[in-house]
């Protein structure tokens, strides 16, 4: 289910270092084409159709297209994600729709707690951060 | 006309790159859930002064097997005995594990899991009727005493797209943004020029400039996951990339460290799972939160009929326990379609009815009812939309509604992997305490610990997640929270080592000439044919890839033959890979993103090459369903009911296989 890119909506991140979708697809599938100052996916067999890249995209011009090996044509699952939460959109080959809203994330974002300048209490044992008292097998 | 021949994509590879040298005590190889877990805590060991570095091939943000999402955490101990834990994995991977190793992570992973729910981890709770909450409704913590919400008697249910980013964000901040090198692979690990198995460093590239960089460390920590398209996919065209694993994942954590002499365990082992057909969605909260059952094509619920608990007798002790072994589950699978009784159904209609039904009987009103069943749709559409979105894009496309129509499953291709429900890897020592077995053998590769908790048999050499082998269902918590015990020996490991300054046999030019082999042999060749990817003198790596899969697919028992090999085949199979190894010295890279190609499928084929010799050595059939050998087509646990370690010598270059003692720690009468 390879992402492919509207070209009337994608401006190349204006030019910036990197793409939004360069900077995100695990894959290293994403590029910009530098003269038309547009992406592309250059690999659509090794796309994981994980939508990382639509999620992030700011101008909302990925998208994704079935497989043509094995997905009928017409459908289309389609995210907007916010800080706190995800809608999505799915439509079926025979045009019904669903929406599905789901939650992603109960604290903002960079304020995840990674207890910089706590330290540890004995390299020796076998105890790591917040940790006390381990068990061993009966 | 296509001349003149160019490079493919956007970033051209030059003759010449630039080489950039670095010096740390610390270097980890990887950016998924293990590398985060020892980017975040080796900060609270580590002195001021240590020098820490990670490379990830891809951005931590999404990088790794929970790139897209997760819908549920599915180590999280709880309640629960670890000891209860470790007779599940021992008994789901066919009592061939390393008890020691699966204790030791179910006593560290529910802080992770705790972490990630206070990092902003929605994670659902059951509310004070036992009805479903979503993660994002007010409930107490997991620390607090919040219930999850259970499915299995180890997994919970989470609101899990973010999920990786969530645990990425305080890996970061920990290790400090200026010393995470993203779009760096990392492609060898290099052994000290003076003193013997000693890492001494590693190389590897930029996949966004022409830069190769050298590192020098104390310590390394390789994790970056198992390995994918290894075996023709069911999906040969633009499906090919909807991989059950994830695809980006090229064994790279096996090669590395076999290549610098680290042994090896139960590189046998694979993964073949059973999931939806073609769109790989998972079927874990299907059959654990919705009920769902199986069906064959005759519409027989052939789970519990009477042939088959003859045949998982079979198999005992493994086939006695009240929940079958993944790979007996797939055995039986298999001789239903086999028997030409397919397809295999996942009667998802029937499980979302009795729902309703239920609800009913018990006295809700219709308008209820719909009410309820919309929260229940939303949960089966969840499943999917958090991990595993192109099934849902399969759904809409084939205008399936699981309330009214089941879906086929499948077993997959085969996969290589540590962490899931499988357990090839590399083999690591065990904590340093008094319970884990104290093996008079002089050999590390004999032993169950050396003075580093999951250091390899190199020095300095660690691994965790899908790297450890013989000890799987670890999942994503169980990989976070083995990275975070990696960090802490590997700080340890500094302080003892203070005087040991690491250098490399070979300069920088010497390596990067080797990494860029590709590309000039790329640049030598490609005005000499009129189809750049058509030359006498060099092969792509794309075409290598396929024939790696051929070769597998039809002599390493893969789906062409219904997982079936033999000693015979495996032969032929091991000559293939031979010539293929030989021949990817000739892959050519016009680009960046090609040369990244290039060095996965390297790591590939040795991989699968490890795999197929064990296969080889092993002479029974360990994990039907996984694989079988025609020559060898039962499990016998007499004279196999060990592990088989390999080592590659980096000096002479050759490869040992050798029975490893496979020792009990928790009970065994009972054996569940």
């Amino acid at each position: 289910m390879p992402s492919y890119v509207d070209p009337e909506k994608c401006d190349g991140c204006k030019g910036g270092d990197k793409t939004a979708c360069m900077y995100i697809c695990p894959n290293d599938l994403m590029v910009l084409n530098k003269e038309e100052m547009k992406a592309y996916n250059q690999e659509p067999d090794a796309c994981w159709e994980c939508y990382s890249c639509v999620k992030i995209c700011p101008q909302g011009a990925i998208a994704v297209r079935g497989y043509d090996d094995f997905v009928p044509m017409g459908g289309q699952v389609h995210p907007m994600r916010s800080s706190d939460s995800i809608m999505w959109t799915v439509k079926f080959r025979n045009g019904n729709l669903k929406r599905f809203k789901f939650p992603i994330r109960t604290t903002a974002e960079g304020a995840a707690n990674a207890y910089v300048g706590d330290k540890g209490a004995n390299l020796d044992d076998e105890c790591l951060l917040l940790e006390s008292d381990l068990p061993t097998p009966k | 006309m296509a001349l003149p021949n160019k490079p493919l994509g956007e970033l051209p590879a030059v003759v010449d790159p630039e080489i950039k040298e670095h010096e740390c005590d610390v270097l980890i190889v990887g950016g998924g859930m293990a590398a985060c877990g020892t980017a975040f805590e080796i900060k609270k060991w580590a002195p001021d002064d240590l020098k820490i570095i990670l490379c990830d091939k891809a951005s931590m943000e999404r990088s790794g097997a929970v790139a897209q999402g997760l819908s549920a955490i599915n180590t999280y101990i709880g309640e629960n005995p670890i000891e209860n834990y470790v007779k599940m994995v021992r008994n789901d991977l066919m009592g061939v594990v390393r008890e020691d190793l699966i204790y030791d992570l179910g006593r560290h992973v529910d802080e992770s899991v705790k972490l990630f729910e206070e990092w902003g981890l929605p994670i659902w709770k059951k509310d004070a009727d036992g009805e479903n909450l979503d993660g994002s409704k007010p409930a107490a913590t997991l620390r607090e005493g919040g219930q999850p919400v259970r499915t299995g008697k180890w997994q919970i249910m989470i609101n899990g797209e973010s999920y990786k980013c969530i645990v990425a964000e305080p890996a970061k901040t920990a290790l400090g943004e200026e010393n995470c090198m993203e779009r760096v692979f990392i492609v060898k690990m290099l052994l000290d020029k003076n003193k013997p198995n000693q890492i001494a460093g590693a190389v590897g590239f930029s996949t966004r400039e022409n830069c190769v960089h050298v590192f020098k460390c104390k310590t390394a920590m390789v994790a970056c996951g198992g390995a994918v398209n290894i075996f023709r996919p069911r999906s040969t065209g633009e499906g090919k990339g909807r991989a059950w694993y994830p695809v980006w994942n090229a064994g790279s954590t096996y090669t590395m460290c076999a290549q610098v002499g680290a042994t090896l365990t139960m590189m046998e082992n694979r993964f073949t799972p059973a999931r939806f057909k073609d769109g790989y969605g998972p079927v874990g909260a299907w059959f654990l939160l919705f009920k769902a059952k199986v069906q064959n094509g005759l519409g027989e619920f052939y789970a519990n009929s009477d042939a088959v608990k003859d045949e998982l007798e079979k198999f005992m002790p493994y086939g006695a326990s009240a929940v079958t072994p993944t790979c007996l589950r797939n055995h039986l699978m298999l001789n239903e379609l086999k028997a030409g009784r397919g397809p295999i159904f996942m009667a998802t209609d029937v499980a979302l009815n009795a729902f309703l039904d239920a609800r009913r009987e018990a006295g809700m009103d219709e308008k209820a009812v719909k009410k309820f069943w919309k929260h229940l749709e939303s949960e089966a559409w969840e499943d999917f939309l958090d991990m595993s979105v192109g099934q849902a894009g399969l759904w809409a496309g084939a205008n399936i509604e699981p309330e009214k129509v089941g879906s086929e499953i499948m077993p997959t291709e085969p996969y290589m992997l540590g962490s899931h429900s499988g357990c090839c890897g590399i083999w690591t020592s065990g904590p340093e305490e008094a319970w884990v077995p104290d093996v008079a053998n002089e050999s590390r590769a004999h032993k169950y610990k050396w003075g580093y908790n999951r250091m390899t048999t190199v020095d300095g050499l660690f691994t965790a997640g899908d790297g450890v082998g013989a000890s799987g269902h670890k999942f994503s918590s169980g990989s976070h929270a083995e990275g975070r015990i990696v960090a802490k020996q590997m700080v340890k490991f500094c302080r003892d080592n203070a005087d040991f300054t690491p250098e490399l046999a070979q300069t920088a030019q010497e390596l990067a000439d080797e990494i860029y082999a590709p590309v000039k042999l790329y640049h030598e060749h490609v005005g000499k044919t009129t189809a750049a990817d058509v030359n006498p003198n060099y092969c792509k790596p794309a075409g290598i890839m396929m024939r790696l899969m051929k070769a597998t697919d039809e002599y390493g028992g893969g789906v062409a033959t219904y997982y079936m090999t033999s000693g015979k085949l495996l032969g032929i199979c091991l000559d293939l890979l031979r010539m293929l190894r030989e021949d990817a010295e000739k892959m050519a890279a016009g680009d960046l993103h090609e040369l990244m190609r290039c060095w996965e499928n390297y790591h590939r084929i040795w991989c699968v090459e490890s795999h197929i010799r064990h296969i080889e050595f092993r002479q029974e059939s360990r994990y039907p369903g996984f694989y079988y050998r025609s020559d060898f087509p039962t499990c016998d646990d007499e004279n196999w009911k060990v592990f088989v370690n390999s080592t590659f010598d980096p000096a002479t270059k050759e490869w040992k296989c050798e029975k490893v003692e496979c020792i009990n720690i928790v009970e065994t009468d009972p054996w569940i």
